[in-house]
């Protein structure tokens, strides 16, 4: 048989092996000990040196062909092998998966976070206070005395004189250390202005509370208080602070602020705050916009008697107040109409309103979520 | 504070309309809580004449009428009223117009077949009564064309004003006149010319009443004069329509007198029928446990603290608050006692508050009348007496004198800048105080007296002090001025970058909240406040309020827990699978407020699923992986807390633990106890934590860590499986291998646990992997064997023996 004729053949032999298995018998034949190949090229050994210098080159191309073929036929089974096996082994891809498990933050928490950030930016610091407090903080020393008729306006949950936690009742005389729930975050101004040294900018946000329950009220409620005290600061910086303050909170390039007369004890002179509003947006608008006004605010100058009970010289230090319901800014933020849900932790609820744990707010991603 | 604008003016000579004083009204601080203009809502009716009335070809009870409106061709209208024929005169709405009373816009309309173009009207369908047994008949000389509500009078828009508390003389309709007379809204009459009067002196005959204070703390001033010979028959027109409009119910022209002058003057009077007194008529404490039969019917049981007004007999009114039933003034009174009285407004507060009784008087007197009008008030009572039911005047009793000292408050105008942030220039805050009724006197600081209406300026007490006061009169001076007139000024900012300014336990709560809730949890807020019961079962509340909204809202919690736990019934009940909550507030013990994270997780902990198969509960290893890892976020050292027994008994005794660092319990875990649950209505299982955040370690500030080099050797590790007594805590094994060489062992991991007969009953087998850290140079296996001999010496100390 010519050489030729047995490349021809075995390269057949190799493409025709539909298995490894088959592959190997046609290797074995060919190149095996005893392998056809094999066996011409040990004829070489026998040849002379001018028919080993022909023979040697055509023999060692077969071996070479046929090394090649075997090698490729190897990797096309190999292949078409784990072809077979991915073709096997594929799953249903719109079989549905565990979903990961996603927790909120309710919008309380989400919206304290966002004042506490604008308002560092502005020089603000978090502070914070007992909610059982003596009527000496609450009241008394924010200018509101037994029998002024605000302590009725205020609707206060009070404890039995003999309340059994002693708590913490630094001042005032024997009879000014009843015990309640308070009423505002007030008193928190009371005991930063009686623990720090001017200048002081806080802004204190807590649960606060009032015997009062409808749609719009519940008896817990959450309220940010902000403070101002130095030397020379006056209404008009209360008003650019509440400016700043809105504009960044709704995120809008322009607000209408409109100061009212008010009244409250602790700030003289006290001014209600009102946010002027366009229906068109729901947000708080330019005055050109502005369709209807929403009564957000309460403040004032701090009342020279709060500001001296406290500890200070009235004729030394001034500054502002502010207060307002931090569950009203929410509602009027994301759009909630009834405060109850707030404290009902119906899930349906929080999913809906809730905030991604991950929606931290910034100055740099804008504090709205 | 209610009031018409037809009231308001006659104290006010102004030319502005309802929207000129509401603006006004609001930027004084008279907040305008409502404006009823019933003229506004008439204004399209008019008064219209039936020409002629035919019977409907359709129904029998219609009748098709033609309508002279006044121009124009006659309209048909198809009316339904029996009264309605021709020649009669009414009040006609025509298509497009809202009928109030109905809530309905008319157009025009074919009714039964017939086309009606317009409406003729009843009482009830303009809210004028509840009148709707045929159409408005008006006398023949009714203009045809006028508007029926300028024809009728109809017009008198009702203010409804909120007067703070502070602003006592608002709460007369002369005091807001005085109020918008100073913001240059009309010209304040003088109170003759507003009564239509030359001056109030009226002959008197006879001595005045035998009135005297023997509490001049409580009613420091008692003015009386009696009016005899008086005919008490219904009061005029006028005054009725003025009570009425603003819901008050006329009685009789006495009773009507003194409530007009409290409205009208904001001075509360009293009328007595003299012939039902006997003897004196004095001022004094009460005695403990008088009784009062009060004016509302009611009895009230007065004490020594209070101020009551009594004869020979018996104690008639309480003081300033509310007259007595025995002596009031009704049809058959002829002699009538007029009380003008000043009482301590601290005392009426206090009384008022003890008996919970409100009135008008009451909310007048303790925020304060002005004490220098005593005599005018007595004097417009008088005059009104007289003239509405005739008579004879006394003379006047004076007993006592009302708290009459000035107050001077030292006023320096370029505080109106120092406070406020707004110039004002010095003439127009003269000017300003003088229209509101303050004295000035200009100088180096201005003198500025303070008029007897305004208890709110400054105290008598502290006037003098320097600096009280002087912020009220700002406010006055701004408030005429102009207060949304303040410009907005930057707060100074400080330089750079703005400073970190919440405080590590700030930043804890922020870190867990959001850590938390990346775990899965959804954050709730639930109420302080709960059922007692519900406090119980969680060691009962130290703080229970006087006076809670309801029961169930009584006790402050002591625990986050019973909170959490009636929320997840709550969505159980509406059908919730898996519930995964928390909340991070405060407790509230004896000792204060302690801030606390808890989480609680009800239901199914997995769903049933095609890979997993059926539901997992969640178990108290759930509550222990959320305890550690909220405390390792909140940076507590996680690896050297001990596990303890659950030291509460709303704990699963078996199947709970208490996390220690020490001694200090950081925090709880594990399943809530079945009886519990049962207390609080809740299915299943449940497993929770409670992270006691004031007993975590203080968090100590990232520092620099120093440069980190790997270990250059390869760690290796070795398996052991040991049996032991059942009752062997893991912990107790996993601590003793990791002590055994502390500096080749660098960790210890437990991988299998394993009870069943093969290794006998009351035994277990734990097999733990032991990670070994070579430092300079690899270890030799006679190093290995000997640290593996020390794990298992450790191991044997505590009863385990490696297994065969």
């Amino acid at each position: 048989m010519s050489t030729d004729t047995l490349q021809a053949d075995i390269l057949a032999a190799i493409a025709a092996a539909a298995s490894p298995e088959a592959l190997e018998t046609v290797r074995v034949g060919a190149m095996g000990k005893s392998g056809s190949v094999t066996a011409l090229l040990k004829t070489l050994g026998g040849m002379t040196p001018e028919q080993r210098s022909v023979e040697g080159p055509r023999l060692n191309g077969l071996r070479e062909a046929v090394s090649a073929a075997l090698a490729a036929r190897k990797t096309e089974l190999e292949t078409a092998a784990l072809n077979a096996r991915l073709v096997a082994e594929r799953q249903d891809m719109t079989l549905p998966v565990v979903p990961a498990l996603a927790g909120s933050i309710h919008p309380v928490s989400q919206v304290m976070d966002e004042l506490a950030e604008i308002f560092a930016d502005l020089g603000f610091a978090v502070a914070t206070g007992p909610e059982i407090e003596d009527d000496w903080h609450n009241f008394s020393a924010l200018n509101i005395p037994e029998t002024h008729p605000a302590r009725a306006m205020h609707d206060t949950f009070y404890f039995p004189q003999n309340a059994p936690g002693g708590g913490p009742r630094p001042l005032g005389g024997a009879d000014q250390k009843r015990m309640l729930l308070r009423t505002h975050t007030s008193p928190v101004q009371i005991r930063t202005m009686m623990t720090q040294k001017p200048p002081i900018r806080i802004i204190a946000p807590g649960r606060v509370y009032r015997s009062d329950s409808d749609a719009t009220h519940t008896p817990m409620f959450h309220q940010v208080e902000g403070l101002v005290i130095d030397k020379a600061v006056t209404l008009a910086n209360l008003r650019w602070t509440l400016e700043t303050f809105i504009k960044a909170f709704f995120e809008v390039d322009d607000v209408t602020l409109r100061f009212r007369p008010s009244y409250f004890p602790f700030t003289e002179p006290s001014v209600e705050v009102d946010v002027g509003y366009s229906s068109k947006t729901g947000k708080p608008a330019a005055a050109g916009d502005v369709d209807k006004w929403l009564e957000v605010l309460g403040s004032g100058m701090v009342h020279p008697r709060v500001i001296s009970a406290c500890g200070l010289d009235p004729d030394e230090y001034q500054g502002f107040a502010f207060g307002c319901g931090i569950d009203r800014l929410a509602m009027l933020k994301y759009g909630m109409n009834d405060l109850r849900p707030f404290f009902d932790a119906d899930l349906r609820w929080l999913k809906h309103h809730g905030f991604s744990a991950f929606d931290v707010p910034t100055l740099s991603g804008g504090v709205g979520a | 504070m209610k009031f018409t604008l037809s009231w308001l003016k006659e104290h006010l000579d102004t030319d502005a309309g309802v929207e000129a004083i509401s603006t006004a009204l609001t930027s004084l601080g008279l907040e305008v809580d409502g404006i009823d203009d019933p003229a506004a809502k008439l204004a399209a009716f008019t008064i219209a004449e039936v020409l002629t009335a035919e019977r409907h070809p359709q129904a029998d009870k219609l009748q098709v009428l033609s309508v002279s409106t006044g121009s124009g061709e006659p309209l048909q209208v198809v009316c339904g009223a029996p009264n309605a024929r021709a020649g009669m005169k009414g009040v006609f709405g025509a298509p497009g117009t809202f009928v109030p009373g109905s809530g309905i816009t008319l157009k025009v309309a074919a009714i039964r077949g017939v086309e009606s173009r317009g409406m003729m009207c009843s009482m009830r369908e303009l809210e004028l009564s509840e009148e709707h047994d045929g159409i408005i008949e008006l006398p023949a000389d009714a203009p045809v064309g006028e508007r029926y509500a300028d024809y009728a009078g109809i017009g008198d828009p009702v203010f409804d004003v909120a007067i703070t508390p502070n602003r006592q003389d608002c709460m007369g309709v002369r005091g807001i006149a005085r109020d918008l007379a100073a913001l240059g809204i009309g010209r304040l009459k003088p109170l003759a010319e507003a009564y239509r009067v030359a001056g109030f002196e009226v002959a008197r005959s006879g001595v005045g009443p035998d009135v005297r204070t023997d509490d001049p703390a409580g009613c420091p001033a008692f003015f009386a004069c009696t009016v005899s010979g008086v005919s008490n028959g219904p009061s005029p027109a006028w005054m009725q329509q003025k009570l009425k409009a603003i819901g008050q119910k006329p009685i009789s022209a006495l009773v009507d007198i003194t409530n007009f002058v409290m409205f009208d003057l904001g001075r509360p009077l009293h009328v007595y029928d003299r012939a039902r007194l006997s003897g004196a008529l004095v001022a004094r404490k009460a005695r403990d446990g008088e009784q009062v039969v009060a004016l509302n019917g009611k009895t009230y049981t007065v004490d020594a603290t209070m101020t009551v007004i009594a004869d020979d007999h018996e104690a008639h009114d309480i003081g300033g608050i509310m007259g007595g039933m025995a002596s009031g003034c009704a049809e058959t009174t002829t002699d009538v006692l007029i009380e003008c009285a000043f009482f301590d407004p601290d005392a009426i507060a206090r009384t008022g508050q003890k008996l919970l009784l409100t009135s008008d008087a009451r909310s007048r007197f303790e925020r304060g009348v002005d004490p220098a009008f005593l005599d005018d008030g007595l004097a417009v009572a008088t005059h009104l007496v007289l003239e509405l039911c005739g008579g004879t005047a006394s003379e006047i009793t004076r007993a006592g004198t009302p708290p009459l000292a000035v107050k001077t408050v030292a006023y320096r105008p370029a505080r109106v800048a120092g406070l406020a942030g707004i110039d004002v220039p010095e003439d127009e805050q003269a000017a300003i105080l003088t229209r509101l009724g303050f004295g000035v006197t200009q100088g180096s600081p201005w003198q500025v007296t303070v008029p007897s209406w305004r208890r709110d300026i400054g105290s008598v007490a502290a006037v003098n002090s320097g600096w009280d006061g002087e912020a009220d009169l700002v406010e006055e001076v701004v408030r005429i001025h102009g207060l949304d007139r303040v410009p907005a000024t930057p707060l100074p900012r400080a330089e750079g970058v703005a400073k970190p300014t919440a405080t590590p336990a700030q930043k804890l709560e922020r870190k867990l909240r959001r850590g938390t809730a990346a775990r899965g949890f959804d954050e709730a807020v639930t109420w302080s406040f709960l059922p007692p019961a519900e406090a119980d079962a969680f060691g009962g509340a130290a703080w229970t309020l006087a006076n809670p909204i309801s029961a169930d809202m009584a006790a402050m919690r002591p625990s986050l827990l019973p909170g959490l736990l009636a929320a997840a019934k709550r969505n159980a009940d509406r059908g919730q699978p898996s519930v995964r909550l928390f909340e991070l507030g405060q407790r509230y013990h004896a000792d204060g407020e302690h801030p606390t994270l808890a989480l609680l997780m009800a239901g199914e902990a997995r769903a049933r699923d095609w890979r997993s198969g059926g539901v997992t509960a969640f178990d108290a290893y759930d509550a222990k992986a959320e305890a550690l890892a909220a405390l390792a976020a909140a940076g507590a050292p996680v690896d050297r807390l001990t596990v303890a027994a659950p030291a509460h008994g709303w704990w699963h005794p078996g199947r709970a633990g208490r996390l220690l660092l020490g001694k200090v319990a950081l925090a709880d875990f594990g399943m809530v106890h079945p009886a519990t649950l049962a207390a609080f209505g809740v299915k299943g299982a449940v497993a929770a934590v409670e992270v006691y955040l004031d007993a975590l370690p203080p968090a100590r500030g990232r520092k620099a860590r120093g440069a980190y080099t790997p270990p250059a050797l390869q760690a290796l590790t070795r398996d052991f499986a040991f049996v032991a007594d059942e009752g062997l805590a893991a912990d107790a094994l996993l601590r003793a291998a990791a002590g055994a060489d502390k500096a080749l062992i660098s960790g210890v991991k437990l991988f299998d646990r394993f009870v069943g007969e093969r290794i006998g009953a009351g035994k277990i087998s734990l097999a733990i992997e032991v990670t070994l850290q070579p430092t300079d140079k690899s270890l030799t296996d006679a190093e290995i064997e000997a640290v593996s001999a020390k794990v298992v010496a450790a191991a044997g100390k505590l009863g385990a023996l490696l297994r065969g």
